[in-house]
């Protein structure tokens, strides 16, 4: 049995045959709306996310399939007390797979450990949250017809961004990948991730205006950039324009670039950029569902023919 | 000069870096065996200036070599049999301990879930760094 923790647990590989899969679902979904008939999710969810938790639900009634779960801790018996290990085997008795949230780094871990079914880490602190590496990964490859010979714009919080050093960890495994990270010297990439890059010997700068970089890029990532993140006020007043995308900053863009953002969003893209074609930060969250209708296909071992 | 009588079957943990010996004693257990136990502190050395020794007189197969890797892998372990010696052990930072020490990261799962043990696993040989195999912290202090 089969459980995802990390984006990295797949191999290239693998991957490839869950985007295959997932490219597939999104041209035939008649061809997949009974694959999971008579299974059921459980979205174990300990604190709210209400996007995470709504695309698993989708993806599993998109399959046929039926959902049940809590969305908070305080409704779950966690409130009383229970551990995570005896969470789960309970889990385990009600549904075919789990998808898990939980604020704690590692708790899903734990639950695989103890658990009769799959177990999806869909979020665990500020440490993994893979589907959402999947789902850029299989936006970018599905939008550019390939995952590699790219130079990717990461733009905002680098420092804390769980999404950014996820992605970068993923992207590092296919070839020609230049990174330019695009942040204000306070929220700089960790230097485990650009020691790593060193040792691998792939190419990255650090830049901190967007104004400066936006022409060379391929793909852009975009992050929020939050107030609290800085140790003070005139910094923040200062710097946040850089890292507002709006339509003036877009005209400096190559033609074909992407803009990707795991959203919510708050004002680090102006909604004026919304209906531009290179806009795809919507398009993502389809491709979400999509992603994660070919994981609980893939951990589930169902095929359709 | 002080003398320490010879050991019929045991351990010489030589080369231990100075004053640390207590500290292996306790991560062996050593305090719940009853057995013989020779702590010599501060003994001179040629390679080391000052070194601590550790003499046990056990079953050469109680011993968690594994824990005493973790600490310190420079120590050279003698295993006695018969009052001599009858193999050097050499120490590999083991892959995986266990319960030696604590994930620091408040964030970690393990700061709350009952009776999780404490698991760290070598994520990089060369650099001698080990990772909560949980929340992957990096645990970079040496032992006390």
């Amino acid at each position: 049995m089969r459980h995802l923790m990390n984006p990295l647990d797949f191999t290239v590989e693998e991957l490839d045959s869950l985007f295959d899969l997932a490219n597939d679902i999104e041209k035939n979904p008649a061809k997949y709306a009974h694959a999971c008939e008579g299974k059921k999710l459980a979205t174990c969810f300990y604190e709210p996310s209400t996007h995470t938790r709504l695309s698993f639900e989708s993806a599993m009634l998109s399959l046929g399939g039926q959902v049940l779960g809590f969305s908070d801790a305080g409704s779950s018996s966690a409130s009383k007390g229970e551990s995570v290990s005896d969470t789960i085997r309970v889990i385990s008795c009600f549904a075919d797979i789990c998808a898990m949230r939980h604020p704690k780094e590692g708790a899903p871990m734990v639950a695989a450990e103890k658990s009769s079914i799959p177990v999806i880490n869909a979020g665990d602190g500020g440490h993994q949250h893979p589907t959402q590496t999947l789902t850029d990964l299989l936006t970018i490859r599905s939008l550019k017809g390939q995952l590699g010979n790219f130079t990717v714009g990461l733009c905002g919080d680098l420092k804390f961004g769980r999404t950014v050093h996820s992605l970068i960890n993923a992207l590092v495994r296919y070839p020609n990948i230049h990174f330019i990270f695009i942040s204000p010297p306070e929220l700089r990439v960790p230097d485990y991730i650009t020691d790593m890059l060193q040792e691998r010997n792939i190419s990255y700068e650090e830049v901190i205006r967007l104004e400066d970089c936006i022409s060379k890029l391929d793909l852009l990532y975009m992050t929020r950039v939050q107030r609290e993140r800085f140790f003070n006020e005139e910094d923040y007043v200062r710097l946040k324009d850089f890292y507002i995308l709006n339509k003036a900053k877009m005209e400096l863009a190559k033609d074909n670039m992407l803009i990707l953002h795991p959203l919510p969003r708050v004002n680090e893209i102006s909604v004026e950029v919304d209906d531009d074609p290179r806009a795809v930060y919507f398009k993502q969250v389809q491709y979400g569902v999509y992603v994660r209708m070919a994981l609980i296909l893939t951990l589930l071992g169902i095929t359709c023919e | 000069m002080l003398n320490v009588g010879k050991i019929e079957e045991g351990f010489v943990l030589d080369h231990i870096g100075a004053g640390k010996s207590l500290s292996i004693y306790h991560h062996l257990q050593l305090d719940k065996l009853d057995c013989t136990v020779a702590i010599i502190k501060n003994a001179k050395s040629n390679k080391m200036g000052k070194k601590d020794i550790l003499k046990v007189e056990c079953d050469i197969n109680t011993l968690d070599l594994d824990v005493l890797a973790f600490i310190d892998h420079n120590i050279t372990v003698n295993v006695i049999k018969d009052g001599e010696i009858v193999a050097k052990k050499e120490l590999v930072l083991p892959k995986e301990i266990k319960n030696v020490i604590k994930c620091k990261n408040p964030r970690c799962i393990t700061s709350i879930e009952q009776e999780l043990p404490h698991i760290f696993v070598l994520a990089d040989e060369e650099k001698e760094i080990y990772r909560c195999k949980y929340c992957e912290e990096k645990y970079d202090e040496r032992l006390e």
